[in-house]
Order: C-alpha cells, then sequence, then structure tokens
C-alpha cells in the first residue's frame, strides 16, 4: 500500500518560501484571525472543543491535552499560569525548532488562545537553553504581538489581558519534565518534584494551579479553535485525532519532518517511501520510535495479539515494518509513540556501541535527587563503555539487565523509566549481540567504521 | 562584578518578568554570562544579594545547570553534539578534527586561546547531523570536510585581528 499523502496542519508554512517569520507575514496568511474569533467566545465552550477534538499532548506522554486542562483547580483563587514547553530535548526529536524559528506567530497565537480559554493572565515560554536564536526570535515575535494588541492588556478591547515571556534553559534534559521545568522556572535546580501532592494543575508554578503543555500540542489548539473539535477529530483515528509530525533522523536517506493524519501510516511506509529506505548497500536493523528512551524494536521481529477495531477484537500479526505509528499501536508493542522522533541505524551499527552511546546520555542528564536513577544511569554508562573501551564480559548482559530492572518504579519521576527502557530492549531485542560482544571485538573494525561512543 | 550599563538595565528589567525575584536567577546569569563571558567567582554573591537570595541557592544553580561556566572558554566556543543521530553519522569524527584543528582537548581553550571544543548532549537539530553549534550559530551536516572548513574561516577570521 502506498504512503497516505502528508497533511501540513502544523507545518503548513514550514519551509516555503518567501514565508518569514514577522507579524506581517502572518498576518497576511491569516494569521490571528482565529484569536480575534476565539475572545469572542465563552472560555468554556473552547476547553469543550478541545475536549470533543481528542488531542493528545505532543511532547512525550500523549497525555489528553482536554482532560489535562480540566483538572486545573480553578476554584482556588490563586492565578493560574500557562507554560509552553519548549524545551525540546529527547533525543531524535526537532519539530519544535522549526515551529519557533519559522512560524512563531502560529505559536504565540495558539498560546493566547489557550490562556483565554483557562483564563491564564500570564504565561511563559520555557525555551531551550541551546536554542538562543529561537528566544530572540519568540521576543521579537511578542513584542509584535504587544504591540497589534494580541498580546497584554486588554486584548483586543475585550478587557482580557495576558502577558507572555520567554525563559531560557541552560542545557538540562531533565526540563523537559513538567516539573522539573516548574522549579527551574523558579529559580532553582530542575529537580522534578513528587507527585501527588505536586501535580502542576493543582500545585505548580509558585505553587499555584498550572498548565504545562507541549509547543506542538498548543499549536493544535489553534487549529482546533479554528474549524472546532469534531472537525479536528474526523483527522486520523480514533483515540489518535489530528495530525502527528515525526522527525526522522539516522540511517535513511531522506532523513526529515514529516506530518500525516495520526495512525495512517506504518513504520515501512514512513522509512522506505517517505524516507527513501536504507541507504545504498545497507539494510535496516533497528528503529526507536518516540525519541531515545523509547524501546528500541528489531526489524524481522513480529508482533501478534489481539487489537480493538472499532467495537470488535481482531487479530493482528505484524512486522516493524507493518505497525502504524500512532500511540495505541506502538504502545500494543511494547514501546511508544513518545516525542515522534524516529531513529534508524541500519547493518553498520553494533548495538552495543549504540546502548553505550544512549547510556552516555542518560547519564549525564540524571538530575541525581533519587540514587536509582543517578546510580543505575552513571552504573549503566560505566559497563557499557568498559564493553567497548575495555574488557567486555560474557556476564555483562545480565548485569546491565539487573540494573536496569532496579530502576524503574522507584524514582520521583519519569526519567527512572526512560533511562533503563533502552538498556531493558536493548538486550531482550539483540541479548546476541551482547553476549558475543567479547567475540566481535577481537575482529577488526572495518576503516570507516563510525565510532558511537 | 564589572558589567556593562546595558546588561545591568537588562538584569533590572528581567526581574520584573516574575512575581518573585527568584526566578530570574538563570536570566541573570544568562546575562552575566553573555557579558562576561563565564561567571567569575563572586557571581553567587552579586546575584544572591540582587535577587535577595543566599549565595548557595545561586551557586547550586550554576553547578547544575551544563551551560554555566565557572572557568574562561576560547574567544569561540565550538560545541559538537555527541548523541546518538549525531554520532550515528560521523559526530565524534567532527569533534576530533575540531580537536585536532586547534590542537586542543575537549573543555580545553586552544592553545592560541581562540576556542574551546566541547562535546554536548542532544541540541535538537538531529535530522541534519552531524550537528554543531559554533557561539549562537547553528551548522548544519557538519562531516569532517565542513568541520575543517569552519575552522579554516576561524582562523582566518583570527588572523585579521
Amino acid at each position: 500500500m502506498p504512503a497516505p499523502e502528508q497533511l501540513r496542519i502544523i507545518f503548513k508554512h514550514i519551509d516555503e518560501p518567501g514565508y518569514t517569520n514577522d507579524i506581517g507575514c502572518y498576518l497576511r496568511n491569516g494569521g490571528y484571525e482565529v484569536l480575534k474569533k476565539a475572545v469572542a467566545r465563552k472560555p468554556e465552550e473552547l476547553i469543550d472543543e478541545v475536549k470533543k477534538s481528542g488531542l493528545r499532548g505532543r511532547g512525550g506522554a500523549g497525555f489528553p491535552c482536554g482532560v489535562k486542562w480540566g483538572l486545573v483547580d480553578r476554584k482556588s483563587g490563586k492565578p493560574i499560569y500557562l507554560i509552553v514547553n519548549a524545551d525540546e530535548s529527547e533525543p531524535g526529536t526537532f519539530k519544535d525548532r522549526y515551529i519557533m524559528h519559522q512560524d512563531p506567530h502560529q505559536l504565540i497565537e495558539s498560546t493566547m488562545i489557550s490562556c483565554f480559554a483557562n483564563n491564564v493572565k500570564q504565561a511563559y515560554i520555557y525555551i531551550r537553553g541551546e536554542m538562543p536564536h529561537g528566544a530572540r526570535i519568540l521576543e521579537k515575535a511578542i513584542a509584535e504581538a504587544r504591540a497589534a494588541n494580541f498580546v497584554g492588556p486588554n486584548i483586543l478591547g475585550t478587557g482580557y489581558s495576558c502577558e507572555i515571556f520567554v525563559h531560557r534553559g541552560a542545557g538540562a534534559y531533565i526540563c523537559g519534565e513538567e516539573t522539573g521545568l516548574i522549579e527551574s522556572l523558579e529559580g532553582k535546580r530542575a529537580n522534578p518534584r513528587i507527585k501527588p501532592p505536586y501535580f502542576p494543575a493543582v500545585l505548580g508554578l509558585y505553587q499555584c494551579p498550572t498548565i504545562v503543555n507541549n509547543v506542538e500540542t498548543l499549536c493544535h489548539v489553534k487549529y482546533i479553535a479554528e474549524h472546532g473539535g469534531a472537525e479536528y477529530a474526523k483527522i486520523g483515528t480514533p483515540g489518535n485525532t489530528g495530525t502527528r509530525i515525526f522527525c526522522v533522523s539516522g540511517h535513511v536517506q531522506r532523513p526529515g519532518y514529516y506530518e500525516f493524519p495520526a495512525g495512517t501510516i506504518t513504520m515501512g511506509q514512513l522509512l522506505n517511501e517517505v524516507c527513501g529506505g536504507p541507504l545504498p548497500g545497507r539494510k535496516f536493523k533497528a528503529v526507536i520510535p518516540g525519541g531515545s528512551s523509547a524501546k528500541i524494536l528489531r526489524f524481522g521481529e513480529r508482533f501478534k495479539g489481539k487489537r480493538k477495531v472499532g467495537t470488535e477484537l481482531v487479530d493482528y500479526d505484524w512486522g516493524v515494518e507493518d505497525v502504524p505509528m500512532d500511540f495505541d499501536s506502538l504502545g500494543m508493542i511494547g514501546t511508544m509513540g513518545g516525542s515522534g522522533g524516529v531513529i534508524v541505524m541500519d547493518d553498520t551499527v553494533n548495538m552495543v556501541e549504540a546502548l553505550a552511546n544512549i547510556n552516555a546520555f542518560y547519564s549525564h542528564e540524571s538530575c541525581g535527587q533519587c540514587t536509582p536513577c543517578r546510580e543505575g544511569s552513571l552504573w549503566m554508562k560505566k559497563i557499557t563503555s568498559r564493553m567497548v573501551h575495555g574488557q567486555a564480559r560474557n556476564e555483562d548482559a545480565a548485569l546491565l539487565k539487573s540494573v536496569a530492572d532496579q530502576i524503574p518504579g522507584r524514582t520521583i519521576c519519569a526519567f527512572g523509566e526512560a533511562c533503563s527502557w533502552p538498556t531493558q530492549s536493548f538486550i531482550a531485542k539483540f541479548g546476541d549481540e551482547f553476549k558475543q560482544y567479547p567475540e566481535t571485538k577481537k575482529t577488526a573494525k572495518p576503516a570507516d567504521a563510525v565510532a558511537l561512543v | 562584578m564589572n558589567l556593562k550599563p546595558e546588561t545591568l538595565s537588562k538584569i533590572d528589567e528581567v526581574i520584573t518578568h516574575y512575581p518573585t525575584k527568584r526566578s530570574a536567577t538563570l536570566p541573570l546569569l544568562h546575562l552575566i554570562q553573555e557579558d562576561v563571558g563565564h561567571l567569575p567567582p563572586d557571581t553567587s554573591e552579586w546575584v544572591a544579594a540582587k535577587l535577595e537570595l543566599q549565595p548557595i541557592n545561586v551557586l547550586e544553580v550554576i553547578t547544575f545547570y551544563p551551560m554555566f561556566r565557572q572557568k574562561p572558554i576560547g574567544r569561540r566556543h565550538i560545541k559538537v553534539c555527541r548523541t546518538l543521530s549525531c554520532a550515528l553519522l560521523g559526530g565524534y569524527k567532527t569533534c576530533a578534527t575540531f580537536e585536532q584543528e586547534f590542537h586542543t582537548h575537549l573543555g580545553e581553550v586552544s592553545p592560541d586561546g581562540e576556542v574551546t571544543v566541547d562535546f554536548v548532549e542532544c541540541l535538537a537539530s538531529c535530522g541534519t547531523a552531524p550537528v554543531v553549534m559554533i557561539d549562537d550559530e547553528l551548522h548544519e551536516k557538519v562531516d569532517c570536510a565542513k568541520a575543517k572548513q569552519l575552522s579554516d574561516q576561524i582562523k582566518a577570521e583570527a588572523q585579521k585581528r
């Protein structure tokens, strides 16, 4: 079956020749018309549209956005904050970068609609420290929007006021975790908070109710406000509505970003047709489907079981290529859609070395407050690094697994899971390669071999 | 602390963005680092006084975030992405090329004082791997040849000075 056509609603203007990131260009393309209509509606109506849309968060967890908004404590009398999570930092993910650099007003209009819907008077955009240009572009765009009365006091004469400020991170991955982000925005180390009691919807920024949404998620809200939740839900598949942006990197002919109706494209279509297949003379070996913490898939393995199609239960028997790229299908086969970052590895890659690379990342990024994660991620790095650069032992796979198995469920935040899933899944899927590694090391590597760690 | 007047006015402005002064810790550290080039030893005391905090509240932030540095670096900062997508396409060789070109080692100031090369984690541009940031500029698809070319550019600019 040929791959479906791309449907670019969020990336509509990305890479469009002549499209610039100033407000003039945005207005010429119909910009801020949705905000003008939105502020004339009741906020509850907008929240209802988002609930109807079935929109799921695009930052990684896929949590329904309408539910998240519904959990916000609106009776406390405290101000409600909205934070745009622009700390795009899950390896393999690079979609928000393009929205912020090329179409910043889309994000600002979407943010203002979401703020209005939730009666938010102050929003912050928490952007990665490594995107200094992005921060400047957003600051300029906010100033333009403020001058045009789309942001700031008495927006469009409605009496509703809301400010947006840009806040720069400083290179810590954990700030993508929403409670870590909140701590960081409060001026502290980004140590995530324990839930309960610190659910952001109740006790978030400055102990006030807070909504934290990913950049892309908010952009979908603008589309939903424009077309209605029911219309949005017609895109994609039930439970996986709207479009999904896939960021493909690694060993494919055409890496990049591709936006499709959610659940309509399979891994095989995405990698072989859209991305042009493997590099010349190579074969796909493995793929990580949703950012580097998602569990790895091995080409050649099969997934069998029963799944719901409408109201019926039907059998499925998929190879990696057959898996639809949606939250539920990827969840069913034991991995996740996560942030949409698809990392592809071909047959030149040794999986011990690839894991050593990932482990070095997680060990560097653990915030350090929970012992299982701080020590576990460090030991997984030390073991895999020793296997590659020092002596590899037959029992290393079992040792790695035992370390990884003792982390998840024992930490304050999901980083514990994120850092253990790669080790657990690499060993489950490529255990043979770990066992053979002491032997593999005895044969000399080809001169053009790529170092991964 | 000897900061430029425009840095001081930016500092006073950014504090107003937040209901609590402590929130301005990261913005202040960024502004000081952009002005001075690194965070000098009296940073914690100075920021703490400005934001009505204890110096340890600031120091613990400086040591947590990888982008803050307490020592001077070379005139240009070369940050090569180390993470998986870039490594799969040769990031380690790219990094080694910069080290060789400037006769330096990771994290050190090169002998001519021109650059500091760092190997950093994911820069969120995995589709154009391997990527490198030189100061604020992102460079895409930096293979060894392009790394050499960028190094030559930096050297040429240094000669003109």
